[in-house]
């Protein structure tokens, strides 16, 4: 079971708002699936080399040539604040 | 042309195809066909979140023309229906979620662009899990699909809408996306063909990323055949994706051809544990005597990390959602909460905008990647992962293809999986395995449970659609459960 603080800690680097309700439900639900994840204990991993990725890629480079791209209206357009050719955000700090 | 519309949407995209060239019929009047038959249908199943009828009617007028000026390509005029998780310009997209409501991409994925450029006619948007995560589409924002052959059960997720929308004749093909079983799962449920492709073998460019080392397009369609048409367009390298295989793409409909004579299939042993509905177990079996009975020889193998596929995902892709669901913060595009500060305006949007499935995930991913706790979850799961990758190379040392349910169970009632997710994510014991190992995997149809679909799940080495829709075909060949239709076509 993970205590308040831990899932407090998880929401905040999540930058998830819980409700009250909705910390208890999570604290349960992610303690109980956890709890179930130790399955994978059972298994010596030690010398096993993880798996990032499946395919044999590695690398894939282009040269930083300079491309036409989407038009700053286009980017922008969905924005749900702007001002002249930026995204409009509230204050960093108070 | 004489057809009624039934009939005209009884046609695979073949059929349709030869009918298109042969000028029996169209692309208007078969537009117009799916358009009626989503009109009189949609109310019961649910399939699509938005239906683009102008724009279809015109992309159909525009094939029209093109062909009387004598040109072809390989779809044209053909309409599909697009799981809203992939970027369509100027057509709203909204990945099943509220955060993304309004959300219009001002370009196409490469999916999406090489199916116009094939002449392809998009008939909607498809409803969805929530940004991918689901087994059951209840996880829409928006509403649940309904299983067109028993409308009171889930169509499985999280592609639901585009199996659905097949499976009720709303569309001959469509395409949906498939991270842990996303695309398998809802088409054995629903009764209709489903193909995950390599991993990297279709362009992700364009499709709002769940998990980016597991997500992958695929179709949606009756038959393996109509599989191969969509996959011959969609696959192949491309610049925007970094991810993508520079192989060459086969020709996937030359590779239909061919009996079963001396394919080795071997069936993993682990797949049929327990949680094997009795019924789902006899369909399957069935199956294999009848790939028997074409040629293949059947034999018993094991994969024994296949119990822990489950735990490695629902590590493994929560993690990689976390990271890629940071970007939902309501500065660039979506819902937005206004607040005092940057900060509070993070974590009131999010809050509002997801849904609680996608909010258990990235707290699950947040926690599996947090100091301290990522050596025993994450870096573990990744090393789970390669035992679970080498079990299947090990296997097609001796087999060509691999035969298994797709789904454990026929299709379950809307609400009963809901109170307890690990329930929900069980769900995908038999498709996850092969989204880790990155391999190809399809689910066909192979029979009904009570009038409920059951599917087999085929799955090769990498690269080996063709083998798959080959085996997939001559089964479909030798059987008729894709040619039976949900009792919707009777009533409605």
């Amino acid at each position: 079971m993970l205590t308040r603080e831990e899932v407090d800690h998880v929401a905040f680097l999540a930058r998830l708002g819980l409700s009250d309700a909705e910390r208890e439900r999570l604290r349960a639900e992610l303690g109980s699936i956890l709890e179930y994840m130790r399955v994978l204990e059972r298994l010596d991993t030690a010398a096993i080399p993880p798996t990032a990725q499946v395919i044999p890629l590695h690398n894939v480079l282009r040269d930083d040539t300079v491309r036409p791209s989407l038009p700053v209206a286009e980017v922008l357009a969905n924005a749900p604040a702007r001002e002249e050719d930026y995204f409009r955000v509230a204050p960093v700090l108070e | 042309m004489a057809e009624s519309d039934t009939e005209l949407t009884r046609w695979t995209l073949l059929e349709a195809r030869e009918h298109l060239r042969a000028r029996a019929v169209s692309a208007v009047e078969l537009t117009e066909a799916y358009l009626a038959r989503i009109e009189r249908v949609e109310s019961a199943v649910r399939a699509f979140l938005t239906i683009t009828a102008e724009q279809a009617r015109a992309q159909a007028r525009a094939a029209d023309a093109r062909r009387a000026a004598g040109e072809d390509a390989p779809l044209l005029g053909l309409p599909i229906a697009l799981k809203d998780v992939l970027c369509t310009a100027g057509v709203r997209t909204t990945c099943g979620s509220r955060i993304l409501e309004g959300f219009v991409p001002p370009y196409d994925a490469t999916a999406v662009a090489r199916l116009a450029a094939a002449g392809a006619v998009f008939l909607g948007k498809t409803n969805m899990d929530e940004f991918a995560m689901g087994s059951s589409t209840e996880n829409s924002a928006f509403f649940p699909t309904r299983n067109p052959w028993d409308l009171e059960r889930v169509p499985g997720g999280s592609s639901g809408g585009s199996a659905a929308a097949v499976a009720a004749l709303e569309a001959p093909a469509s395409l949906g996306t498939d991270t842990g079983g996303s695309i398998r799962q809802p088409a054995a449920l629903c009764g209709v063909v489903g193909l995950k492709p390599t991993y990297g073998r279709v362009s992700r460019y364009g499709l709002v990323a769940f998990a980016s080392s597991l997500d992958q397009i695929g179709p949606f369609a009756r038959t393996a055949a109509d599989c191969a048409l969509l996959l011959a367009v969609l696959a192949g390298a491309d610049p925007c994706d970094s991810t993508a295989l520079p192989a060459p793409v086969p020709d996937y409909l030359a590779e239909l051809a061919g009996d079963l004579r001396g394919l080795r299939v071997g069936v993993p042993r682990e797949y049929f544990g327990s949680g094997l509905e009795p019924g789902v177990e006899a369909a399957v079996r069935a199956a294999l005597a009848t790939l028997e009975a074409l040629g293949a020889a059947v034999d018993e193998v094991s994969l024994p990390h296949t119990e822990y596929g489950v735990a490695a995902y629902y590590l493994i892709a929560p993690a990689e959602a976390s990271a890629n669901l940071a970007r939902y913060d309501g500065v660039k595009y979506g819902y937005a909460v206004p607040a005092p500060t940057l900060l509070d305006s993070y974590f009131r949007t999010r809050a509002e905008g997801f849904g609680p499935e996608v909010k258990r995930r990235i707290m699950l991913g947040t926690y599996a990647l947090s100091a301290g706790y990522y050596d025993a979850y994450y870096l573990k799961a990744q090393k789970v992962r390669t035992l679970i990758k080498d079990d299947f190379d090990r296997a097609f040392e001796r087999f060509d293809v691999l035969a298994t349910p797709t789904s454990p169970t026929v299709a379950f009632r809307l609400g009963e999986r809901l109170s307890d997710p690990l329930a929900m994510y069980l769900s995908d014991v038999c498709t996850i395995p092969v989204n880790l190992a990155g391999l190809p995997g399809l689910s066909v149809p192979c029979g009904f449970v009570d009038g409920l679909p059951v599917g087999l799940q085929l799955i090769g080495p990498p690269l080996s659609e063709g083998l798959l829709l080959r085996v997939a075909q001559r089964y479909q060949d030798a059987t008729d459960w894709h040619r039976r239709y949900p009792s919707l076509s009777a009533e409605y």
